[in-house]
């Protein structure tokens, strides 16, 4: 009973809403949140539907990717680039009424830090040496080694009121909409928040409704229950949507790529002409199209569009039987080799899976295709290394760094290109970064150290009636409040 | 009757101890981590190993087998793993949508078949009693996800009568709404339950018209409708009545195609998920629950069937007592 309690008291609409408080717009999306922490777990869903909505951070990413100041009005960077100091935008308030201030800022970048998070960013913001707060609107941030990016991955920390008791389970976000209720496996109602501090958002309410099936979701937009759907997966799916006075379909960057990763550790993928000679005989273009269409791209390296050091590497290991069975030849495997390749169930792994499986017969290679659950793939793959070659989407955006760890999943060890990589965060100029992880980039297309199939293309759906959304997907989250609704 | 029904809860109450003390061995054994529905790409060996201590799932599992017998001894089914929320707030609010959708969609197909299987008895070589038991056929070969997607294509993107999919956000404090968003999935499941009860019906319909105590009653002078009220239904009930249970039963779970392709929020996607992310204590409580909804269903059953016919309450006072 206490559930419908709750849920009579979320529906009442928020005081104060302006001209368009009627605006109640309707997202669909196959990603429900797991909970509402992306520190703790709250995965994609939770980028998706409150990143920007109902939680801000230091600094904003905009469409085109580039940074900009949100909570923080100042900064200043010390000589040695050691010493970051932010000054706090004045007159932002939480959802929950009181103000925010350095603690509140202190205690947002400590979560993330603190030995129990399990933010990815944990990783990329390890330079941290300390967070003080010598006033109510200054923090002061201390790094052991000069990074770079910093400032960009400040943007994915959210400022989180310091006396909120479990991030998991409720928000006290200082975004431009707060949560009115969310009824797990089907809607996330937020409403817009009347103490914010920037432009008012246009609609005054949005759901997120969450479906589990394509076609339900297909069938949402269809009949008017949703105005626009975040992300669609499946080509096959835009059919009934070419009515070009009801539905508008945009198709913006994304930073999904599709790899058949290597285990770099073992025999034979441990010798770049053996991976070389892998990538050259399966035909990108061709796999892309039987998946895609016409839409998406072969870029040939882990670095897409949306990240500045992109060039398209796609002619490096470009496809060439011949040059594959030379290859595999010169490697000491004539007559090419039996391997596994672990597939992930969901789609679309299974069918590429198909598709590689008959392309490297061509030069002599028996593929054996093993479908395995996500669950098991994170287990066995990704934390003990145990595997032969495998086929994964990788969704993070400036991920070319995980190349130079020799302790991810795929074992690649390069030193040089470690140490380029390395060299790069420290960089003092964004020119200089970018310089150095081209280079680093084409180290590692030359060794061939995945092969990179394609790059998913990020496909929105929406009524007509809806203006205002993103086409580009930046890091997953998907911006609602400038969305009009006719 | 009494010595009866307390036998009954004993054992309810054994069967229910038994399973879930065999569900949390088994979820222990079953390879899988909760850990990994929280962590992505970039998470490192020391962040999973702290999701780990988090979520308490390192412990011996006798260790998490003790913490769990004291947490239900409070009747506290814990917390999801992912979530972080109460198992019994989430089992609670999915039932909104489960209990409506299966006793709904029980009863429709019950008005469905029962009429159906006794029509088709009594026309049996006539052109519309075959035509009738074709249906029935044909609605038992047809998959319960195709129905579903044929009445929304017709009912919700053609005519535009009934939503899609979805269940409102404002829950039952929109009446109106969540009624309407059940309609076509209650008639997706009645349609095909209905097929099989029809069958079961009309089997039973034919024992009883061919019984000779139907015949005597016509023979004294009742009409058949009058014959087949008085002796014909009750009798006809004793052999349908376990069906039904089990019918129900399995539409308790077994509705999470229909939650699916509806895109509802019931107690079957939530398990699916669950299963998935091994999150232990939402499998846990949902499958205790269903346990114990299974068992009490199977007991009303064996209960009415006593009550319908009297030759079993015999037999069973005359060994208990």
């Amino acid at each position: 009973m206490s559930v419908v309690m709750l849920s009579v008291a979320a529906c009442v609409s928020s005081p104060g809403g302006g001209a368009s408080a009627s605006c109640a717009l309707s997202v669909g999306s196959l990603y429900e949140p797991q909970n509402l922490d992306n520190a703790g777990g709250g995965g994609q869903g939770a980028a998706e539907a409150l990143a920007g909505n109902v939680y801000e951070a230091l600094f904003r990413l905009t469409e085109a990717g580039a940074v900009e100041k949100s909570l923080a009005s100042e900064y200043t960077v010390s000589p040695d680039g050691l010493t970051y100091t932010f000054a706090l935008r004045q007159g932002v308030r939480f959802h929950s009424g009181t103000p925010m201030t350095s603690a509140d800022v202190r205690h947002s970048l400590r979560r993330i830090l603190a030995g129990t998070s399990t933010s990815s960013r944990k990783n990329s913001l390890d330079m941290i040496k300390s967070v003080d707060a010598p006033d109510d609107h200054t923090v002061v941030v201390r790094l052991s080694s000069r990074s770079i990016s910093l400032i960009y991955n400040l943007s994915q920390v959210w400022i989180v009121n310091h006396t909120l008791a479990d991030p998991k389970t409720a928000e006290d976000g200082t975004g431009p909409y707060r949560l009115a209720s969310w009824k797990r496996g089907a809607t996330l109602t937020m409403e817009r928040f009347g103490g914010y501090w920037g432009a008012s958002p246009k609609c005054g309410q949005v759901t997120f409704r969450y479906y589990t099936e394509a076609a339900a979701l297909n069938n949402a937009l269809l009949s008017g229950a949703v105005d626009v759907v975040t992300s669609v997966q499946s080509p096959d799916a835009l059919a009934p949507f070419s009515d070009t006075s009801a539905f508008r379909i945009t198709e913006g960057t994304s930073t999904t790529k599709l790899l058949l990763a290597f285990n770099c550790r073992r025999a034979p993928f441990d010798k770049p002409l053996v991976r070389r000679a892998v990538s050259a005989a399966i035909d990108d273009a061709k796999l892309l199209r039987s998946i895609w269409g016409d839409r998406g791209m072969v870029i040939g390296s882990m670095v897409p569009p949306a990240d500045p050091w992109y060039e398209d590497l796609s002619g490096k290991n470009a496809y060439d039987v011949e040059a594959a069975k030379r290859m595999l030849a010169e490697a000491g495997y004539p007559g090419g080799f039996p391997m596994t390749l672990d597939t992930p169930q969901y789609d679309p792994h299974p069918t590429i899976a198909e598709f590689v499986k008959s392309e490297l017969a061509k030069v002599g290679i028996t593929v054996t295709i093993n479908i395995i659950s996500a669950d098991e793939w994170y287990s066995r793959i990704f934390q003990h290394h145990d595997f032969a070659a495998t086929l994964q989407e990788h969704v993070n955006d400036r991920d070319i760094r995980y190349y130079g760890d020799p302790g991810f999943y795929w074992g690649y060890d390069n030193p040089e290109v470690s140490d380029l990589i390395r060299r790069s965060e420290s960089a003092k100029t964004t020119r200089e970064q970018t310089e150095l992880l081209r280079r680093a980039n084409h180290e590692i297309v030359e060794d061939a150290a995945s092969d990179w199939l394609y790059l998913n293309p990020q496909i929105v759906v929406a009524s007509a009636r809806v203006t205002g959304y993103a086409a580009n997907a930046v890091q997953a989250q998907f911006p609602v409040y400038g969305i009009d609704k006719r | 009757m009494a010595a009866y029904l307390v036998r009954r809860a004993i054992l309810l109450a054994l069967s229910l101890a038994v399973s879930s003390v065999a569900l949390f061995v088994l979820l222990r054994v079953l390879p899988g981590d909760p850990a990994n529905a929280l962590l992505d790409m970039g998470a490192t060996p020391a962040q999973a190993a702290a999701a780990r201590h988090e979520l308490g799932t390192d412990l011996p599992p006798a260790q998490q087998f003790g913490g769990w017998l004291r947490d239900l001894a409070r009747l506290d089914l814990g917390r999801s793993l992912v979530s972080s929320l109460p198992v019994a707030s989430e089992i609670a609010g999915r039932l909104h949508v489960t209990v409506p959708l299966t006793v709904l969609a029980f009863l429709l197909a019950v008005l469905i078949a029962v009429p159906t299987g006794f029509l088709v008895a009594l026309r049996r070589g006539t052109w519309y009693g075959t035509l009738l038991a074709g249906v029935s056929q044909l609605g038992l070969a047809v998959p319960v996800f195709w129905v579903g997607m044929l009445l929304v294509t017709v009912f919700a993107l053609r005519l535009r009568w009934l939503p899609a999919g979805g269940f409102p956000a404002e829950d039952w404090a929109a009446p109106a709404a969540a009624l309407t968003s059940l309609l076509l999935p209650v008639v997706t499941i009645a349609l095909v339950m209905s097929a099989s009860l029809t069958r079961y019906v009309h089997s039973a319909a034919l024992d009883v018209l061919d019984s000779d105590y139907l015949r005597t009653a016509r023979a004294l002078g009742a009409p058949l409708r009058a014959a087949l009220l008085r002796h014909g239904l009750r009798n006809a009930a004793a052999p349908v009545v376990p069906i039904l249970a089990i019918e129900l039963a399995s539409t308790f779970l077994g509705a999470v195609v229909v939650e699916n392709v509806f895109a509802l929020p019931g107690l079957g996607s939530m398990l699916v998920r669950a299963f998935a992310q091994h999150d232990y204590p939402v499998i846990q409580g949902v499958l205790t629950l269903s346990t114990a909804a299974v068992l009490t269903i199977g007991f009303v059953a064996d209960t009415a069937q006593r009550l319908i016919d009297p030759r079993l309450r015999r037999t069973a006072t005359g060994t208990s007592a």
